[in-house]
């Protein structure tokens, strides 16, 4: 009555547990993933064309229209790598001020990711909890730069704007309540046996595989490499702080899991070096009235919540756009191994393990 | 997976009119590859990869810390084997893969692989010229990562990656016409003209340029 045919089923591009227009064509056995592929570009706005064609400071813009959910960080990547190019000196309470908003950005991601991933396998109070610590992140965004998702918040060679007096110290609160609220999540799911049933062995892949894969942020590091462009490569005023870079050992998605958990509180002792010892001084360094690097070409990459975002820029140092404009998204990169990771296991797990490597299509698709 | 309409082959789309009516500013044919400075000392792998494989470095550039290393297309698959194998290298993190367009330029595209150890913690560029149909080597039997990264060079730009497992395009719809990203291709797109009718369109875009110099 029933044959054993293998089954070609289709997941998304609309899909709740896709966070945004992801399609994956799945082949089952069964239950089981035999084979599948990835189809992107849903999103595609053709950031990179488009910045080809405008002005210097008008790129930063676009450039928050990758990560939306961590618009601050592709803003200090972008300007850093116009920086380099142009061989700036950025003074040194401007990267201080960069370090953490790229610290509270990348919390806010982090929370954004922990609500989402718990809700696709089943819990459904994380997600509560994670977006109200986010709005707190929000509202100092706010004010600080008057947006709450697309910041537009750097400007090449510093800040557009010194921070508002007593921010510092609403930083300091936010960073007191977040520390209690870090472990009210691993309360709910570390040792939660649903969770560890959904996660533990799921999608394990090894070290030197990884790199292969070409894996960079968390889904690297939860396979035991220490790898994390803050700490290899500083940038802003990474190198003046203290911080450890966790790694996982098992590299499946629990392990992925405790890295990215470990990573708030890191985050939280970075922006507690770096709230308090914020040196006075300009916002902005000696930027010429027209922003024209010279001829040349270059790759800068920062740690993004998601990975390593790098940013290659050639410049053909006569107009005032640059003549090539390619982002290194991270998720895109990431992307690419969920066809190895979710080979042979079941299509319950899909969503656990895309919502393990922590994709934006926004910045997949640029 | 599910058989997908072969993918268009790159095939040559400046018009040949670019030649009589050069454009009024002069191109950029590259970026200017500046030299390391004299004092400068090479890094290890440099100097081996010269040592090891003769010929195939047409020249080292280095600008604002970082170092290139140039070669002709030909050669990219045995660079990249030293390169990812040499114990002094071990670049085994290819993190990008990228091409530019020097339209005027006979070997048009540069090609662009960047690469880390996360032995040594180093960088380097590799930047191989390529003209428009010349068969590039694909480097994902050496870095699986470049998969996907050449996929999306090919779609945006029409270079002609050999031995790709899985040559499709990756962010435009498989049907599309045309290669984004080169600079000959118009910002605002070729609208629905040229999706349906390509010869149409390039006349249409002919007959424009030609009105536009008289």
């Amino acid at each position: 009555m029933f044959d054993t045919n293998e089954l070609v089923l289709n997941m998304g591009p609309q899909h709740p547990s896709t966070h945004g227009v992801l399609r994956v064509v799945l082949r089952l056995d069964g239950e089981k993933v035999v084979d599948s592929d990835v189809v992107i570009g849903y999103l595609h706005r053709g950031i990179e064309k488009l910045s080809e064609n405008r002005n210097w400071t008008q790129i930063i813009l676009l450039t928050d229209r990758m990560d939306y959910v961590a618009a601050a960080i592709n803003n200090v990547g972008y300007c850093e790598t116009v920086e380099k190019l142009m061989s700036l000196e950025v003074p040194r309470r401007a990267r201080y001020v960069r370090t953490i908003l790229c610290e509270l950005q990348r919390i806010a991601s982090h929370c954004l990711w922990v609500g989402t991933h718990a809700m696709d396998i089943g819990a459904m109070t994380v997600f509560l909890y994670a977006f109200r610590e986010r709005e707190l992140i929000l509202d100092l965004f706010e004010e600080f730069c008057g947006a709450r998702l697309t910041y537009n918040s750097m400007r090449i060679g510093g800040l557009p704007l010194d921070i508002p007096p007593g921010w510092d110290k609403k930083v300091l609160e936010f960073c007191k309540i977040m520390d209690s609220k870090i472990d009210e999540y691993e309360e709910l799911l570390t040792h939660n046996r649903i969770w560890l049933e959904r996660t533990r062995g799921i999608g394990v892949i090894s070290g030197p595989h990884a790199v292969a894969l070409g894996l960079s942020g968390p889904p690297l590091r939860g396979s035991g490499v220490p790898r994390d462009v803050r700490k290899d490569e500083p940038y802003a005023a990474y190198d003046e702080m203290q911080f450890d870079v966790p790694i996982g050992l098992a590299g499946d998605t629990y392990d992925r899991y405790l890295v990215r958990m470990e990573e708030f509180r890191q985050s939280l002792r970075i922006i507690r070096q770096g709230t308090e010892g914020i040196p006075e001084g300009p916002i902005v360094g000696k930027v010429p009235r027209l922003i024209k690097p010279p001829a040349g070409e270059t790759y800068h990459a920062i740690e993004s919540p998601k990975g390593e975002l790098g940013y290659f820029i050639v410049s053909d140092g006569k107009s005032t756009n640059p003549y090539r404009f390619r982002v290194r998204p991270p998720s895109f990169c990431n992307l690419q191994g969920l066809r190895t990771l979710i080979k042979g296991h079941l299509i319950a797990d899909v969503v656990a393990l895309i919502g393990s490597l922590d994709v934006v299509l926004g910045e997949v698709d640029r | 997976m599910a058989e997908a309409p072969k993918p268009p082959e790159p095939v040559a789309t400046t018009a040949p009119k670019a030649a009589a009516h050069p454009p009024k500013a002069a191109a950029p044919i590259g970026p200017p590859d500046q030299p390391p400075p004299a004092d400068k000392p090479l890094p290890a792998f440099i100097a081996s990869l010269q040592a090891a494989l003769p010929g195939a470095v047409s020249q080292i550039s280095f600008w604002v810390g970082d170092w290139t290393i140039i070669i002709p297309a030909a050669r990219i698959l045995d660079v990249a084997q030293h390169l990812r194998n040499a114990p002094d290298a071990s670049f085994d993190f290819c993190s990008d893969v990228t091409a530019t367009d020097w339209p005027p330029r006979a070997e048009r595209f540069d090609i662009i692989y960047c690469l880390y150890s996360t032995r040594y913690r180093h960088r380097v560029r590799v930047k191989a010229k390529a003209g428009e149909l010349e068969p590039v080597a694909s480097v994902t039997g050496i870095w699986p990562a470049a998969d996907w990264l050449e996929r999306e060079v090919y779609d945006m730009f029409g270079v002609n990656f050999v031995g790709h497992p899985d040559r499709r395009r990756i962010l435009m719809p498989e049907d599309w016409q045309g290669f984004p990203q080169r600079k000959d291709y118009p910002l605002e797109g070729p609208g629905e003209l040229l999706m349906e009718n390509p010869l149409d369109w390039l006349k249409l875009r002919q007959a424009r340029d030609e009105a536009d110099i008289e």
